[in-house]
Parts: structure tokens; C-alpha cells; sequence
């Protein structure tokens, strides 16, 4: 099998044709060149190979996605038992299911992310290679926004079910990816700090958490508006929330990914 | 597919090929030592692993490391690697320092970790695939397929790693290593593990590596093997470098008897 | 070794005068504002019983909270000035203003309850200021929790700034979704917000009792602070030089 990574297009597409022999051509063993990076492109092509990576690893070792999906399903089928005796009208408490289950079973694959990497020492491989630290965390990002939604593809189904709701309104929907993205933006990167961290399985819920709460409480709030069958004007400022708060730690996560990796 | 040879015209010809912008930095036009260490510091926690390391690896050398486990060995690979941060001093690649350089310089550097750096639940051949792709190579398929009959995997190359035995890791880390030719070649304890066998084909490979023109930094605690695959032995005691030798006056029996004596000394003065 | 002698001249110089006099005044501040609050502020004009006894708590609230904002501010600027000089005594700073927070946060968070009970009939409301204090008592103890994780001295100051960092950007995001998220907080000195339960008309006194509560706060901030900075510098001191021996 070739795999698919050799398939990216090659960088000698964009680049100019080769030019007058380089001083070093002559004696092409005296000293290390410098040279520059493969611009955006080559950038963008590492970001998706670190991606592919962690997306195929996952396929043959079934770390996170899996551990991921089967805790939600679990903790959706005990939310509805915990409450079905007592709450006359599931819309009440869908909302809250929905956001709390998405918030939890993300912190499992989250800590996976970097988790694997520290456990195997993988991570110095990523480290030696020439390319920018952004890339890594954006590579892991993507991973991990792909894990996350998956997850979340099942997760509405299952609070459907469950609560019988219909939750898989397009509002809801489009809710539930800004709300992940600026949760897996954060997620990423204080999974990236707890790996170094001694208690780190137990640590990244409470650093994670307590930032997580506008994302909680627009995507409940949003949830809980549109199940009550309210027009877009009147919940639109929760999905402005979201794309603030995707837009602001996307970047500062840009800003300072940098800094984590400086030694191992 | 012919099989890859490496040579080092490749190396410099990759290289070239791999130029999307063509801004080379001034080279030198006298040869700068490949691996240049000066006055390296680095203290862990409570522990001072490296008081003012110097030391120069030249093209077309091998050079060994020795000392006890915790003598700074691996610390010191780490740095010059760039996954590590010395407190004081200048590690300079080829006349370039790694400080100054950024990230594009790790091109030129291959390490073999005491971790294998690799993915257990990925085959060979994709593990091979992700790091070219993470080095930009041409051709990467090709390239893979000359690693993987190099160092001997090419029959179990789609089998995943965690079904490897520990010679098998050893020598598929060693090919992520030289995936990308790198002129800086650092080789932390590449012989643990191995047996007879895999070791003669690592000490083929450091040969034909080192022939052309390479600088390649290895650490072992077998001083016979450091004496038979290397061009010099350095000998590291108490985070300095207490010997310096070429193998070509030096066997393994005098090595030893120095090791012994520099080791009796420093725990006698300590 | 010269630590040594840049401690003895600490002992002795201007720097020390200084603190003593800080020290005093934290404390004359501290005991104006008790007789200000319990003697000199008149009572207020529209409430009784409970809720008037209760409201001569607020000048303690109102004195916390201003206490958790320096710190807040502190450790922002702490955490910032540490990734950019990466100068040790900016990590003791963040880590000193958290600590002095999250005693600050804490005691508004108490006093508060004492002063909702007989006012919103509730220890506890989801109110936008009370939510946001919370989260920011959580995220301070989160950040100390995870300091004491990290081994290494340069990593544990850079990785807890990075979070610092990240958790105080995250808070006024947190302020405006709790504020649309529901909202009962009195806004207590316009009156004019017919929203607003519990707020009370305030007189001349009660304004300067606040006043007084705002410094004298600052000033028992200032002083944890600093002593508590101080006191981390010697703890990092005492670990170098017990690595130097070994």
C-alpha cells in the first residue's frame, strides 16, 4: 500500500526551475545549508500529515474516538435515567445533557492527543522535524476536531433517542461545531500542558473546565432556544459568543504553542 | 524501484531539489567543522549533567561517546539535536548556529533516541511516510523503500511496529533517522538491543554513513565497539570531557584501563 | 556569596522602611474601615431589620472583590512580563497576587452569601458577578494545582503563565454569557435599574465607607503580596543554593 501522504502534491510543482550550479553544488558534502521553509503550502502539508497520522493511528489502536463514543452513549443513557422519573418534560434538561456529555467525553480523547505522544515519547520525533511548532498543534487540532465531531454525530442521535427531542435542528447543529472548535482550540492546547504535567489524566478537566464555561453556557442557552422554537434574532448573540471565543483562542493558541514545546 | 544508495552527492542533491526558495546562506567557503560544541552547559534540577563540554566533529567522522549511565551522554545528543536546551554555550552546525537558525537547520540533523521515536500502531512503511512527509521529501516512496531494504524491514514493512522485536525497532529507528539523509548523524546508544547480527549491520551502515562525509556523534557503552566503529573516542566524566583520543592508536584494552583509572579518580575526588 | 549580602542589605535599606510603613498603614486603614463600617455609615434609608444589619456586610464584599481585582490585574501582568523578560520574579509575582486572590476571591464570595440571604432570600443565585467570581476562584486554584505538578522550575513558570494567560481571557467572556445568561445582581448605586433587587439608597457616609473599604483593601492586598513575593524569592533562593551543595 502507498499510503496516501505520498500522493500531497510535490513541492516541485510551485517552485521555479533549478537555477545556475550553487557555490555548494561543487563540494556538495563541506556544510550544512540553510534553507528556506516550503512556504504555506509545505506548511499546510505537514499539519495534514500530522493529522493523517493520529486519524490512521487511531483506526488500528482505537485510543480515543472509541473511549470517547462509548462513554457518551453511557453517560446519555444514565442522564435520561437520572432524570426520567422527576422531570416532567425532557426539553428542560436536554440542553444541559447535551453540552455537559459533549464536555466530558471530549476531555478523554483530548487527553489522549498528547497523552499517546508522552507515553511512547513520540513526541521528540514531531519535535526534530523542520517545521513550525504551530503545525504540530494545528495537526492535532484537526485530529482532534474530527474525533469530536464524530462523537458528536452520535451524541445528537442518542439525546433524540433517549429524550425523544428533535435536537437535529440546523441551529443546534451549527451550535454544536463552533462550540467544538473553540473547545477542541483550547482542549488541544492544555492537553499539550498537562502531558507534561505529573497528574495529568486527572488534571486537564480542571484546567479545562473552568474556560470552557462561555462555550457551556452559550451552547446550552442556544440549545435551550431554538427546542423552545424561538427565531434566530433572539438567540443569534450565543453563536456570536462562540465565533468571539473560537476566533480569540485560536490565535492566542497560535501565539503561544510555541512556547510549550521549547524543551522536553 | 532501484534501491536507494546513500550517498552523500544525494544528500546535497535532495537538498537542492527540495529548494522551493533559492536563498542559500552564505557557506563558508573553508570547511567548518560539522558539529561544533563550545563551552555547553546544562544543569537539571539539583544536577549539573554538563560543565563546559568543547568538542568538533568533522566531515567524513565518527566520533564516540563514552561514560557511565547519567554521565550526560544522552543529554548532551539532546542538545546538539535541538529537543533540549543547553543553560549556557553554542552547539554550530556546518558553520551555522542552532540558536540563530530556526527551525529549517533540523533538516540536517538524524537522531536515534533511547526512545524509538516511533508509532507502534503504524506499519514501517507508514511511519517512514509520516516523518518524510514531515521532512518534504521527494519521492518519498522510493526513498522508503531504500531505508527499509538498508536497515532490513522490507519484508515485514507493512506489519505494525508493536509486532516488532526490539533489534527490529532499533534498526527501523535508525532508518527514521537517515530517512533524510541528514549530514549530522547523533546516535544515542544504537547497539543496545541489538544482536550480532543487526549490530554488524548497524556497524556496515555507520561506515558507509560515515564514508561519505558525515558527521556522526555515537554513544555506547561498549568500548570495544567504540573503539572498532569509531574514529575517535571521547570520554565524558563528570559532565567534562576527560580524554580524547583516535582509535587509530588506541584498543580496546587500553581503553579500558583508562576509562577505569579517569572513573577511580573522579569518585575518589568526589 | 552575594545572595547573601543582597539579603542583609534588604534587612537594613529603604526597601524594608518602606514596608513597615505599609504595614502600618494596612493596618490603620484596616481599622478605620471597621469603625466605618459598623459605626460611622449611617444606616440605609429604605431597608429594615435583617437586610439592614446585612447591608454593613457589603462594605467587606466590596473590599474583597477590589482586593481580587488587584490580584487579578497583578497576575495578569505577571504572567504576560514572564513570557517576555522570562525573569523568575514576574512567576513569584503571578503566583503571589493568585494566592492573595483567591483569599480575596473566597471572602467575596462569603460575604456575599451572608449579604444575599436576608436580601434574595438565596445563599446562591446564578448572577453573571457571582458566576464570574466563582469560575475565577476555580481557575486560580486550577493554576496553583497545576504549578505543583510541574518538576521543573523554568517549565513550571512558563506553562503556568500560559495558562494564567488563558484563563484570564477566557473570563470576560465568561462575565458577558453569564450576564445574558440571567441576571438578578443589584446594580446598587443608580437605583435606576428596575431590574435590580436589594439595592439600597446610599448617603454620604456609606460613600465614603466604601471608599475607605477600596484602599484599605488594596493596601492588606499590596502588603500579602508582597510579603508573599518575598518569600517566594528566598524559597527559590534556599533551592539553588541546596543544589549548589549537592
Amino acid at each position: 500500500m502507498i499510503v496516501s501522504i505520498s500522493n500531497a502534491t510535490p513541492a516541485q510543482e510551485q517552485m521555479p526551475p533549478l537555477h545556475e550550479p550553487q557555490l555548494d553544488e561543487a563540494k556538495p558534502e563541506q556544510a550544512v545549508k540553510m534553507r528556506t521553509g516550503g512556504g504555506l503550502a509545505g506548511y499546510l502539508r505537514k499539519v495534514w500529515a500530522i493529522a493523517a497520522k493520529d486519524l490512521r493511528a487511531e483506526l488500528r489502536a482505537k485510543e480515543s474516538l472509541s473511549t470517547m463514543i462509548a462513554f457518551s452513549l453511557l453517560a446519555v443513557l444514565i442522564f435520561g435515567l437520572a432524570f426520567d422519573l422527576r422531570v416532567p418534560d425532557a426539553e428542560m434538561i436536554a440542553p444541559g445533557v447535551l453540552w455537559v456529555v459533549i464536555l466530558f467525553s471530549g476531555i478523554l480523547g483530548l487527553n489522549r492527543s498528547f497523552g499517546a505522544e508522552a507515553d511512547r515519547g513520540t513526541m521528540a520525533a514531531l519535535l526534530l522535524a523542520p517545521v513550525d511548532r504551530s503545525a504540530i498543534y494545528f495537526g492535532k487540532f484537526f485530529a482532534n476536531l474530527v474525533f469530536m465531531l464524530l462523537n458528536e454525530a452520535l451524541i445528537l442521535p442518542a439525546t433524540l433517542i433517549i429524550f425523544d427531542l428533535n435536537i437535529l435542528q440546523l441551529w443546534i447543529v451549527v451550535g454544536v461545531f463552533l462550540g467544538t472548535v473553540g473547545y477542541v482550540a483550547v482542549g488541544t492546547l492544555f492537553a499539550a500542558l498537562a502531558a507534561n504535567s505529573r497528574a495529568r489524566e486527572s488534571m486537564l478537566p480542571i484546567l479545562l473546565l473552568p474556560v470552557m464555561v462561555p462555550v457551556f453556557m452559550a451552547g446550552v442557552a442556544l440549545t435551550a432556544n431554538v427546542l423552545d422554537g424561538r427565531v434566530l434574532e433572539e438567540f443569534q448573540r450565543w453563536l456570536w459568543i462562540m465565533v468571539v471565543y473560537d476566533l480569540v483562542f485560536v490565535t492566542v493558541a497560535y501565539l503561544v504553542f510555541e512556547l510549550i514545546w521549547e524543551e522536553v | 524501484m532501484t534501491p536507494h544508495k546513500i550517498t552523500a552527492t544525494n544528500v546535497m542533491a535532495e537538498v537542492q531539489a527540495n529548494e522551493l526558495v533559492a536563498e542559500p546562506v552564505n557557506v563558508p567557503t573553508s570547511s567548518p567543522p560539522l558539529i561544533q560544541v563550545n563551552r555547553l552547559y546544562k544543569r537539571y534540577g539539583r544536577k549539573n549533567v554538563l560543565r563546559g563540554i568543547e568538542m568538533s566533529v568533522g566531515a567524513g567522522q565518527v566520533m564516540a561517546i563514552l561514560g557511565d549511565n547519567g554521565a550526560g551522554k544522552s543529554t548532551l545528543l539532546r542538545i546538539i539535536s535541538g529537543i533540549a536546551k543547553a543553560d549556557r554555550g553554542e552547539i554550530v552546525l556546518g558553520g551555522v548556529s542552532l540558536k540563530a537558525a530556526g527551525h529549517e537547520l533540523r533538516r540536517y540533523i538524524g537522531l536515534v533516541s533511547h526512545a524509538p521515536l516511533l508509532y507502534d500502531s503504524l506499519s514501517a512503511e507508514e511511519n517512514l511516510a509520516f516523518f518524510a512527509a514531515m521532512y518534504d521529501l521527494e519521492e518519498p516512496s522510493a526513498r522508503i523503500a531504500g531505508v527499509l531494504r538498508d536497515v532490513d524491514l522490507w519484508t515485514r514493512r507493512r506489519d505494525p511496529v508493536r509486532t516488532y522485536s526490539r533489534g527490529m525497532i532499533q534498526r527501523l529507528a535508525i532508518g527514521r533517522a537517515i530517512l533524510h539523509n541528514p549530514p549530522v548523524l547523533l546516535l544515542d546508544e544504537p547497539d543496545t538491543g541489538l544482536d550480532q547480527e543487526s549490530a554488524q549491520m548497524l556497524q556496515n551502515l555507520i561506515r558507509t554513513l560515515g564514508a561519505e562525509n558525515r558527521a556522526i556523534l555515537l554513544s555506547t557503552h561498549n568500548l570495544d565497539r567504540a573503539v572498532e566503529w569509531a574514529d575517535s573516542v571521547s570520554l565524558l566524566v563528570g559532565g567534562k570531557i576527560a580524554y580524547e583520543e583516535t582509535t587509530a592508536k588506541l584498543s580496546g584494552v587500553q581503553l579500558r584501563k583508562v576509562y577505569a583509572q579517569l572513573y577511580a579518580e573522579a569518585s575518589e575526588s568526589a | 556569596m552575594s545572595t547573601l549580602a543582597v539579603a542583609r542589605t534588604n534587612r537594613m535599606g529603604i526597601g524594608n522602611i518602606l514596608l513597615m510603613l505599609l504595614n502600618v498603614a494596612t493596618v490603620v486603614a484596616m481599622g478605620l474601615l471597621m469603625w466605618a463600617a459598623l459605626v460611622y455609615a449611617r444606616p440605609a434609608s429604605n431597608l429594615a431589620g435583617d437586610e439592614q444589619t446585612a447591608q454593613r456586610i457589603f462594605y467587606l464584599h466590596m473590599g474583597c472583590n477590589i482586593g481580587a481585582l488587584v490580584a487579578y490585574f497583578a497576575s495578569l501582568t505577571g504572567s504576560l512580563a514572564y513570557l517576555l523578560t522570562r525573569k523568575l520574579g514576574w512567576d513569584r509575582l503571578t503566583l503571589a497576587s493568585i494566592e492573595v486572590g483567591t483569599l480575596c476571591g473566597i471572602g467575596t464570595l462569603v460575604t456575599g452569601m451572608f449579604w444575599a440571604k436576608p436580601t434574595w432570600n438565596t445563599y446562591w443565585t446564578w448572577d453573571p458577578r457571582v458566576t464570574t467570581a466563582t469560575i475565577t476562584v476555580l481557575l486560580y486554584i486550577a493554576y496553583i494545582l497545576f504549578r505543583n505538578g510541574i518538576d521543573n522550575r523554568q517549565t513550571r513558570a512558563r506553562f503556568s503563565s500560559i495558562y494564567a494567560l488563558f484563563a484570564f481571557l477566557s473570563l470576560p467572556i465568561t462575565f458577558y454569557s453569564a450576564r445574558w445568561f440571567r441576571s438578578i445582581h443589584p446594580v446598587v448605586f443608580s437605583g435606576s435599574n428596575p431590574d435590580a433587587q436589594g439595592g439600597f439608597d446610599i448617603g454620604p457616609s456609606m460613600g465614603q465607607t466604601v471608599g475607605i473599604a477600596s484602599l484599605a483593601f488594596t493596601l492588606l492586598c499590596a502588603t500579602l503580596m508582597i510579603y508573599r513575593w518575598r518569600q517566594l524569592g528566598l524559597e527559590d533562593q534556599m533551592a539553588e543554593l541546596r543544589e549548589e551543595i549537592e
